[in-house]
């Protein structure tokens, strides 16, 4: 069920451009620039940089009252001109606010202007997005902003062999064992955006004005020549599906999953991984596939039965309903801020199988979340630091996955994908559980 | 009395910042620091926006509904952000937005707000309401006054429009904007003048810090009105031109409201900080001259005597580990900024980097006063640039909010948090000692011998 009040009470989604600048953010040398008012640019970094720990430089074409009466033509072009000249970035992604929509800024025209004005800066890659912060949320943001880039760089050519990966909005931990895996399964990759390396840098000896790592610019003109693309986007809307894109213009085969959270999922990840290479699971995730089911195994008197509140971006909360019915955990509130028909019937068809179903909100607040949790009655929330006030007013734990986490330390490096990923989560939904119960029990026993 | 080096940029700045920067030498004419202006398009400045600083002011009133008109991301992003906490209600720790969507955007947001404003009314109760306008209010032009107005005459509570839009101006334009509509609510109730008695302007209650001014106070004979506006409450600002004094702190912010009390109910001010020992001293030192009463004048000594008495020889073990290390500070306000260079000096350490988001120019003349020779002087700072006098500096901690924090860390530079997500008091004489504790823990930890202080890549590199 959808929202049905006038007012937003505690929102359980961000606004569209912070999408771009995360999708951005995976992109080797690039940086984005906000076409708006300097907060816009300023909130944003604070939200990444407080849930990654990393150095987040986000610019502003920073308009002032007389770009919004003249429109921001002048201070967009200069903007620009600096962000080259101080950061030297190849690619430059242009996201729109809803100040500059509203104004109605040819956003589009004014680059073309300038490149016309500047030739030097034809180096750089300046890719406008549109990301009207009144409309959708941070997904469609992010996925826009990766249609957006394949949309104008994006080749075709004879099949090169190569796999395209489109993993959405996952951990950087996430983004790095999924390399791990398709360099396993030998297969030549692509994976758009990665973020492994820019936003869970190490320290080291230099220091970089835009992080290393991210997707090779090389590799993203490369896309349209690759045997298949993979993406884990069920819901999405088919415009803002990269694998649509590369199947429509350039006949690239495309897989449409689910995020692999969970072992159902993850065997849909390694079973299309074996159908592409045309070759077995390497030994390696078969085995911890048998390890993750000793563990399903180790946890599950203590999983059955929990009742248990999961909310966030629509794909996480699909994928993560069904890694928790497989548990044997009992999803009672599943929610987002966003979502479609889509994700209620993916959903739904998840928990059908369950006596009772749960309540499944769309568009949804804290407010809305609230108030369901109480209905239904919750042993633990799943989802983001968002939901903190909640498990303290009902006084539930709280398991920190997803984004934004910005109470803890460490979110860059919570695996929630794969086989490992399914054991992490196990291990830390099972111990949260018999936590509360041994601080519950008051005696504190000694032995399980 | 400064003087300016040969080049004004130490550093390599964006093409217009020139004027934002200088490095005092000590001796010479002075030259004024550009300031109090837009930010550079396409620098990544740290400040945020006019709808921030008034959202970040008016908020703590607890008691109070704080709707945000426009979309999602602005009520998101300011949800809870700064820990101002309140003894009673938590009305304020809620975020309300009306999450304006295109057909609101094309046809008008009024009906939108006022039936948002209605509902959650009739929910929560409050006591007052403030309706925030955001970037696109002002564009679409709703008429944010009318609905406030109306919804006012409904439910018999004060609805006070703030008129924040993003883009008119910087964030010095959001206290004003605060401060307007902070002025529209005293007045209200009450008459006379109590005796004794104060309005603390500009103190957020982070970390219970206004507690510990307030029980200063308290211990002086001096009567609090109203806090503006850490654990407010709509009445006691409703009541506040009952004061005799206002004492502001965060100037940046408050100024405004001050001289507006001043104009209308003859309310004179001082300027205070509570930060640092020495103006922590000062500042109860002023209020008890402005009132000239030899039992306040009395009890105050004795107050600042016993403080000072337990807290320097606490901080004497600090002083000696901490000696001859260099500090960077880089905060939202200059009068804190200014407390910290002094605030270091009693630890022992030498702030060599000093800037602010919002700083006037008389700010930075206070601030050129104030600083060592050799210290750089900033307003509105980026990373990049922070980064650069970091190094050139050689900054042992960074003092500063969480954006900064990891550009620190990865530069090998230990970091103090002096924003608002601060979960220490850093006010008074105890907050004296928490600074110097925070800034130990950070410099003294032993991670840093791992950790390279690391070098900025030349210029513009380009990658792989």
């Amino acid at each position: 069920m959808a929202n049905s009040h006038a007012s937003t009470t505690n929102p359980c989604k961000m606004c569209r451009p912070l999408g771009a600048c995360l999708a951005f953010s995976g992109v080797e040398n690039s940086m984005v620039l906000l076409h708006g008012s300097q907060g816009c640019s300023t909130y944003m970094r604070r939200y990444i940089s407080g849930h990654y720990n990393e150095p987040v430089d986000i610019a502003s074409s920073s308009l002032s009252e007389q770009g919004a009466i003249y429109g921001g033509e002048a201070n967009l072009k200069q903007g620009i001109r600096n962000v080259v000249a101080k950061y030297s970035p190849s690619v430059l992604c242009v996201a729109t606010t809803c100040l500059t929509e509203t104004i109605g800024d040819n956003v589009k025209m004014i680059i073309d202007d300038l490149l016309e004005e500047e030739p030097g800066l034809r180096d750089v890659k300046i890719i406008p997005v549109s990301t009207p912060s009144y409309s959708g949320s941070h997904t469609d943001g992010f996925y826009d902003s990766c249609v957006a880039i394949l949309d104008r760089f994006a080749r075709g050519g004879e099949d090169n062999g190569a796999v395209n990966l489109f993993p959405g909005f996952l951990s950087p931990a996430d983004i790095r064992y999924l390399r791990e895996v398709m360099d396993d399964c030998q297969v030549e990759s692509m994976i758009l955006p990665d973020c492994s390396g820019t936003l869970d840098a190490g320290i080291g000896d230099t220091f970089y004005r835009i992080p290393r790592g991210g997707t090779r610019f090389e590799d993203i003109e490369r896309a349209g020549s690759s045997s298949c693309s993979i993406e884990f986007n069920l819901a999405g809307d088919a415009n803002q599906s990269s694998a649509r894109l590369l199947d429509d213009r350039f006949g690239v085969r495309g897989y449409r999953l689910p995020l692999p959270i969970g072992i159902r999922n993850s065997d849909l990840l390694f079973n299309t991984l074996s159908e592409v290479t045309a070759g077995p699971t390497p030994q390696k995730y078969q085995d911890e596939r048998s390890r993750l089911l000793d563990a399903m195994v180790d946890a599950h008197k203590y999983l059955f039965g929990q009742r248990a509140v999961i909310y966030g971006d629509a794909e996480f909360v699909i994928a993560m309903t069904s890694f928790l019915v497989d548990a044997g955990i009992f999803p009672v509130v599943c929610a987002s801020g966003g979502g479609n028909a889509r994700y209620v019937a993916e959903i739904e068809t998840i928990t059908g199988s369950l006596d009772t179903p749960p309540a499944i909100l769309r568009e949804a607040d804290f407010d809305d979340i609230y108030d369901h949790t109480l209905a239904a009655g919750a042993d633990l929330l799943i989802g983001n630091s968002k939901g903190n006030h909640i498990a303290r007013r009902i006084n539930v734990p709280l398991v920190r996955v997803g984004y934004p986490i910005h109470d803890r330390i460490g979110a860059q490096r919570i695996l929630h994908t794969g086989y490992r990923g399914a054991m992490n989560l196990l291990d830390i939904l099972t111990n949260t559980i018999i936590a509360r119960k041994q601080d519950d029990l008051g005696y504190g026993y000694s032995y399980m | 009395m400064t003087e300016i080096t040969e080049k004004n940029h130490c550093i390599d700045v964006i093409s217009g910042r020139e004027g934002h920067i200088l490095q005092k030498t000590g001796g010479g004419e002075t030259t004024a620091m550009a300031c109090d202006a837009d930010s550079v398009a396409g620098a990544v400045s740290q400040r945020a926006c006019v709808f921030c600083g008034a959202r970040v002011v008016i908020y703590p009133i607890a008691d109070a509904l704080h709707l945000i008109h426009g979309p999602i991301g602005c009520s998101t992003y300011t949800w809870d952000i700064r820990g101002s906490l309140s003894s009673g209600p938590e009305l304020h720790r809620f975020s309300f937005s009306t999450d304006l969507q295109e057909q609101d955007i094309i046809f008008g947001g009024e009906p939108k707000l006022y039936r948002a404003l209605c509902e959650l009314i009739d929910k929560h109760q409050p006591q007052g309401a403030f309706v925030y306008s955001t970037c696109i209010v002002g564009v679409i032009g709703d008429d944010l006054k009318a609905v406030c107005a109306r919804v006012e005459r409904e439910k018999g509570i004060r609805v006070i429009p703030v008129q924040s839009e993003g883009f008119k101006g910087n964030k010095n334009a959001g206290y004003k904007a605060a401060c307007q509509a902070l002025f529209e609510l005293i007045g209200s109730r009450g008459e006379g003048t109590v005796p004794l008695s104060i309005n603390i302007l500009g103190d957020f209650n982070l970390a219970g810090e206004i507690w510990i001014i307030r029980e200063y106070l308290e211990k002086m004979g001096i009567r609090v009105v109203a806090n503006i506006s850490g654990d407010s409450r709509v009445a006691h600002v409703a009541r506040a031109h009952t004061a005799a004094l206002n004492v502001v702190q965060c100037s940046g912010s408050m100024m405004h409201l001050a001289r507006m009390m001043k104009k209308e109910y003859g309310i004179p001010f001082i300027r205070v900080s509570y930060f640092g020992s020495e103006d922590m001293a000062a500042s109860l030192r002023d209020i008890a001259a402005f009132f000239g009463d030899e039992g306040v004048n009395r009890k105050t000594g004795q107050l600042i005597k016993h403080e000072l008495d337990r807290l320097l020889p606490q901080l004497e073990f600090y002083r000696e580990k901490l000696a001859g290390k260099k500090a960077a500070v880089y905060v939202g306000g200059a009068f804190k900024a200014i407390s910290l260079i002094k605030a270091f000096r009693d630890i022992g350490m030498q702030v060599v980097v000093v800037g602010s988001q919002t700083g006037k120019e008389q700010d930075y003349e206070d601030i050129k006063d104030e600083a060592d020779p050799g210290t750089v002087i900033i307003d509105d700072a980026n990373p990049l640039e922070l980064a650069q006098l970091m190094k050139n500096q050689g900054v042992d901690i960074f003092v500063g909010g969480v954006k900064e924090r990891p550009v620190a860390y990865k530069l090998g530079i230990s970091f103090c948090d002096h924003n608002h997500e601060r979960k220490l008091p850093l006010e008074g004489f105890v907050g004296m000692l928490n600074f110097a504790k925070e800034v130990y823990g950070s410099i003294a930890s032993p991670v840093w011998q791992w950790v390279p202080r690391a070098n900025l890549a030349d210029g513009v590199e380009r990658h792989g």
